[in-house]
């Protein structure tokens, strides 16, 4: 009770104190009434009543106290006071916080990103128990090895099939692009998800190729291309011109295995003919499927691992030509196993690290922003403790006003934190790919983002601590500056504003060498060149083309494109290099007859062509001759391959021209009629890879892009381009993009890292700014009087200067090499997604020194102009 | 060992006060001290209210607005039961208090 009247208390203070006034009010009416009562004059009585009840002021103060004794109100009284004291200084006030909220806000969004992708476990239920499963170092296997795996495996309650494709889905109307997964029959059972409509498939349903046919509804692709429909369960729609039936909708959140893909539907994979126009689940060299298991009860990971292992080596002994080389292991699932997880991993964290070091940075700010002001009030503080104010009363104050700035900042920071997370939610990376990262924050991030503002908060608070607890009064009042005056050699201040340069410096020189990758990637060759190019990419299988009606169609759309006015050339390609998708095949020399994969002379990238590729996409042809129309099913089966394939196979150009090679089946020997330049084919920072390119008409595929090459700006070419192919058939689904934009793909790990980097290290180099910009200016304001002296003396300029603010530029220069050199060090891990992220690089180094200097400058410009400025005459006179 | 300070003398005065004369403002207190004991001990007012709050956040006495026989708001102190043990204890303290300090005196 006593507590809530308390707390009670502290809403109703006004009344309160009224109270306590007409209390005491009433006492002194009292004592005058007695007064006239005894016979004294109305003057004299009122006058002896307030002379006897002594202070009314210090009275009242002191049974207000004694009804909150407890402290909350003190505390709130101490509130007010700190927020009275922040007002006055809106500058220290607003820099405060302002410093705070920005590193909490990027400490929040990295760490929300960090949960997201790192730190929580897949949203489905017993995620924890959830392990990708791969072969060889990559998250692909094939369906035979996956039906081996699922029957002799004793270590996984399942293992799940799944994996990315497209296809058209057609619900009344033409026939739409989507993105699905196909997946295993027994999928949604692994996952542990119930529908949100309707039915899931399930290992019941599955009686082989083609027997479920039926499809289940992602929840957004139902709200936006159904409707919303409750009616939708049973309705037959079409998938690539094949009758298939909805079966059921997932439920809102579920996007199945992987992180970053949202897809539209999921399609059983035995159904893989409709969807693909080919069945290879037979074919075990077929790896492009990921898998994804649920460990039994009680089986750890090593446990697994060794069961893997022996089931390993039963393939390895029963199909030595596909499994020679097979390992499997458990890897976290989410991100392509650890194909996109190994780097994303290792970037997040080191984007938490940099975020870590920006908050460190803040909080050095901060420190000296406190300690800075803790010195300008020495003196009041010294007068406070002179007049009886206990050291723990004055620090109860600073770490109230610490506390302040830290719940302001931290507010605002997660305020903003929240508001850039969800722009990032929304973001859409890819135009040509439903690529995105729900990364919303949750509880985590917020009480993370608290606990950082309130820690670096109280952090900061504490750094002058000693100062004050040190000061002693009389020195202080006598001299004005004691606490500062002291030429200490490392002040606590410096140290911090070293730490502080340091960390932008390592900032800049990261988002420096990051973003020297990028353009040099940008600049690189890439053995085609995507400026001035159009791709028309389509899969005709959507549209019902197969077989030869498919080849036919493929000749009318590039004969149709090459119509085009503008259209300077044009070719088809199966796979685009750099795009999302491609093929590798292991290359055997003529003759052999052992084609495991160990034997293999080389591991090749694989590309079907038409005529009028390489002109279309401006592959320089090195040697030898381009492949002609006349290179159909009934002539020889000719290869071009790149100078990599040619020097690595062949030993040089001239004489892999007119060689032979045999791929992984055998079924035909490849004579090789050119070589072409070498290209980048997966990513940018490979290393030159052997490729092949065989006419499509020897390889057909319903699945191409038009390259039309324009002499005229892409953009106005587009349409013409889109309405002639439109004409062909109206009920094919395609898209239509410039080669640069599809680029985005191969280009957005770099990009993404640059502009992370670039924009931390924009952050850092602010705080460094303003911590510099505060040092200096508070060491010229307090030797203002001294440089008005050296002036008055005839001090030169440059001793000026140097007197103010050599101190600051010595920790400048400090703090810059020793985060150059930390930066070199770091920059290191860039190199797996920045091209040729080199540290060593001479640019980056003078760009970081001068990036330095510069800041070095703005941030002591106005101090040293103040300084320069210092007037004798009238400095003197002040004081 | 019980609690022997004389500053919770106040306490004791204020608290016997308010058993003897029953409800009672801080001005009759003041008097009542006064008077009973031959003006020998005076209350100051700046000690006595925050006493009087004090006691009164710790349950020991309740208050109420009241009117005097002059028809003057007044505000009334009277001892809660818990008080009333509390009394009980600061004169068993007092007395040993005054016999130790008497004990003290003594010796020679």
């Amino acid at each position: 009770m006593p507590i809530v009247n308390r707390i009670a208390n502290l809403f109703r203070r006004s009344r309160v104190d009224g109270e306590i006034s007409a209390e005491l009010e009433s006492h002194i009416a009292l004592r005058i009434e007695d007064n006239l009562a005894a016979g004294m004059s109305p003057d004299e009585a009122r006058r002896d009543a307030l002379v006897r009840f002594g202070n009314r002021t210090a009275t009242r103060e002191n049974v207000s106290a004694a009804d909150s004794a407890l402290g909350l109100d003190r505390f709130w009284f101490d509130l007010r006071h700190a927020t009275r004291q922040l007002i006055k200084s809106p500058g220290f006030a607003f820099t405060a916080i302002v410093t705070l909220a920005v590193a909490i806000a990027a400490n929040a969004v990295v760490f929300s990103v960090l949960n997201v992708l790192v730190l929580r476990p897949l949203n489905l239920p017993g995620a924890d128990r959830l392990f990708s499963i791969e072969n060889s170092g990559e998250p692909f296997n094939s369906y035979p090895d996956f039906r081996d795996l699922l029957a002799r495996n004793k270590a996984f309650d399942s293992i799940a099939l799944y994996y990315i494709e497209t296809a058209g889905l057609d619900s009344g109307g033409n026939p739409q692009q989507a993105y699905i997964y196909e997946a295993s029959s027994n999928y949604f059972d692994v996952l542990g998800v119930r529908p949100y409509l309707g039915r899931f498939f399930h290992s019941s349903d599955d009686h082989g190729k083609d027997s479920i046919p039926y499809i289940v509804l992602a929840y957004p692709y139902w709200r936006t291309h159904f409707h919303g429909d409750e009616n939708i369960i049973g309705r037959t729609v079409g998938m690539n011109r094949h009758q298939v039936t909805i079966l059921g909708v997932a439920p809102p959140q579920f996007r199945g295995a992987e992180l970053m893909y949202q897809p539209d539907f999921w399609v059983p994979v035995v159904d893989e003919a409709q969807v693909e126009g080919q069945y290879t689940l037979d074919d075990r060299g077929q790896q492009n499927a990921m898998l994804i298991g649920r460990l039994k009860p009680g089986v750890t990971v090593a446990q697994a691992t060794g069961d893997l292992k022996s089931v390993a080596a039963y393939l390895k002994k029963t199909y030595p030509t596909n499994d020679d080389a097979t390992v499997f292991s458990l890897v976290h699932p989410g991100l392509m196993g650890n194909m996109l997880g190994g780097p994303v991993r290792a970037f997040v964290a080191g984007l938490m690290l940099l975020a870590g070091l920006i908050l460190l940075a803040a909080c050095a700010n901060l420190g000296s922003l406190f300690a800075a002001r803790a010195a300008d009030r020495s003196r009041e503080i010294a007068l406070r403790m002179a007049l009886g104010s206990t050291r723990r009363r004055i620090l109860r104050q600073l770490l109230t006003e610490a506390l302040l700035v830290a719940s302001a900042g931290g507010a605002a920071g997660i305020a903003a934190s929240v508001f850039l997370l969800h722009a990032l939610s929304a973001w859409q990376p890819l135009p040509q790919f439903p690529v995105n990262v729900p990364v919303n924050p949750d509880t985590r991030t917020y009480v993370v983002a608290a606990l950082l503002a309130i820690v670096s908060g109280l952090l900061c608070g504490l750094a002058p601590v000693r100062q004050i607890l040190r000061a002693a009064p009389w020195e202080v009042v006598k001299t004005g500056t004691a606490i500062a005056g002291r030429a200490k050699r490392f002040a606590l201040r410096d140290v911090l504003l070293v730490i502080q340069v340091a960390v932008c410096a390592v900032l800049l020189t990261s988002s420096l060498v990051a973003v020297r990758g990028l353009t040099r990637s940008l600049n690189a060759s890439f053995g085609f060149r995507p400026q001035d190019a159009l791709l028309l990419t389509q899969d005709l299988n959507m549209a019902g083309y197969s077989g030869d009606r498919a080849v036919a169609m493929q000749r009318r759309m590039l004969d149709a494109a090459q119509a085009v006015p503008g259209v300077a050339a044009a070719g088809l390609i199966d796979d685009i290099p750099l795009g999302l998708g491609w093929s590798q095949t292991a290359v055997f020399k003529s003759g052999t007859s052992d084609f495991r994969d160990s034997n293999a002379t080389a591991i090749s990238m694989a590309y079907g062509i038409s005529p009028g590729y390489l002109k279309a996409a401006g592959t320089t042809l090195l040697a030898g001759r381009d492949i002609a129309w006349s290179d159909d099913r009934n002539s020889p089966a000719i290869v071009l391959v790149n100078r990599a394939f040619a020097r690595k196979f062949f030993g040089s150009v001239s004489q892999a021209i007119g060689a032979h090679f045999l791929h992984d089946k055998g079924h035909d020997n490849f004579l090789v009629v050119g070589v072409v330049e070498d290209g980048k084919y997966v990513t940018l920072t490979e290393d030159p890879r052997p490729a092949y390119f065989r006419p499509l008409l020897q390889s057909p595929t319903t699945s191409t892009a038009v390259v039309a090459r324009t002499s005229a700006e892409p953009q106005a070419v587009a349409t013409a381009l889109h309405d002639s192919v439109r004409a062909l058939d109206a009920s094919l689904p395609f898209t239509l993009m410039t080669w640069d934009q599809e680029q985005s793909s191969a280009l957005f790990a770099a990009r993404a890292a640059t502009v992370a980097l670039g924009v931390l290290g924009l952050l850092g180099a602010m705080l460094a700014i303003t911590g510099i910009f505060g040092m200096a200016s508070y060491s010229v304001s307090k030797r203002l009087k001294e440089m008005g002296i050296r002036i008055a003396l005839g001090a030169g300029k440059t001793q000026v200067l140097g007197a103010a603010l050599g101190r600051a530029f010595r920790l400048l220069a400090f703090g810059s090499v020793a985060g150059i050199l930390l930066g070199l060090a770091a920059t290191r891990v860039l190199s797996f997604i920045v091209y040729q992220a080199s540290p060593s690089d001479p640019v980056v180094l003078a760009g970081t020194i001068l990036a330095m200097m510069t800041l070095g400058l703005v941030a002591t410009w106005a101090p040293a102009h103040r300084a320069l400025l210092a007037d004798p005459s009238r400095l003197m006179r002040e004081e | 060992m019980p609690k022997n300070d004389l500053q919770g003398s106040l306490d004791l005065l204020v608290l016997k006060t308010l058993a003897q004369r029953g409800r009672l403002h801080g001005y009759g207190i003041v008097l009542h001290i006064q008077r009973a004991s031959d003006d020998l001990l005076q209350v100051e007012e700046g000690s006595l209210y925050p006493a009087l709050h004090r006691m009164e956040q710790t349950r020991w006495i309740s208050s109420e607005w009241a009117l005097t026989d002059t028809n003057r708001k007044a505000k009334y102190y009277k001892l809660t039961a818990e008080g009333r043990r509390q009394l009980q204890q600061a004169e068993e303290n007092f007395d040993q208090l005054v016999r130790g300090i008497r004990a003290m005196l003594r010796y020679a």
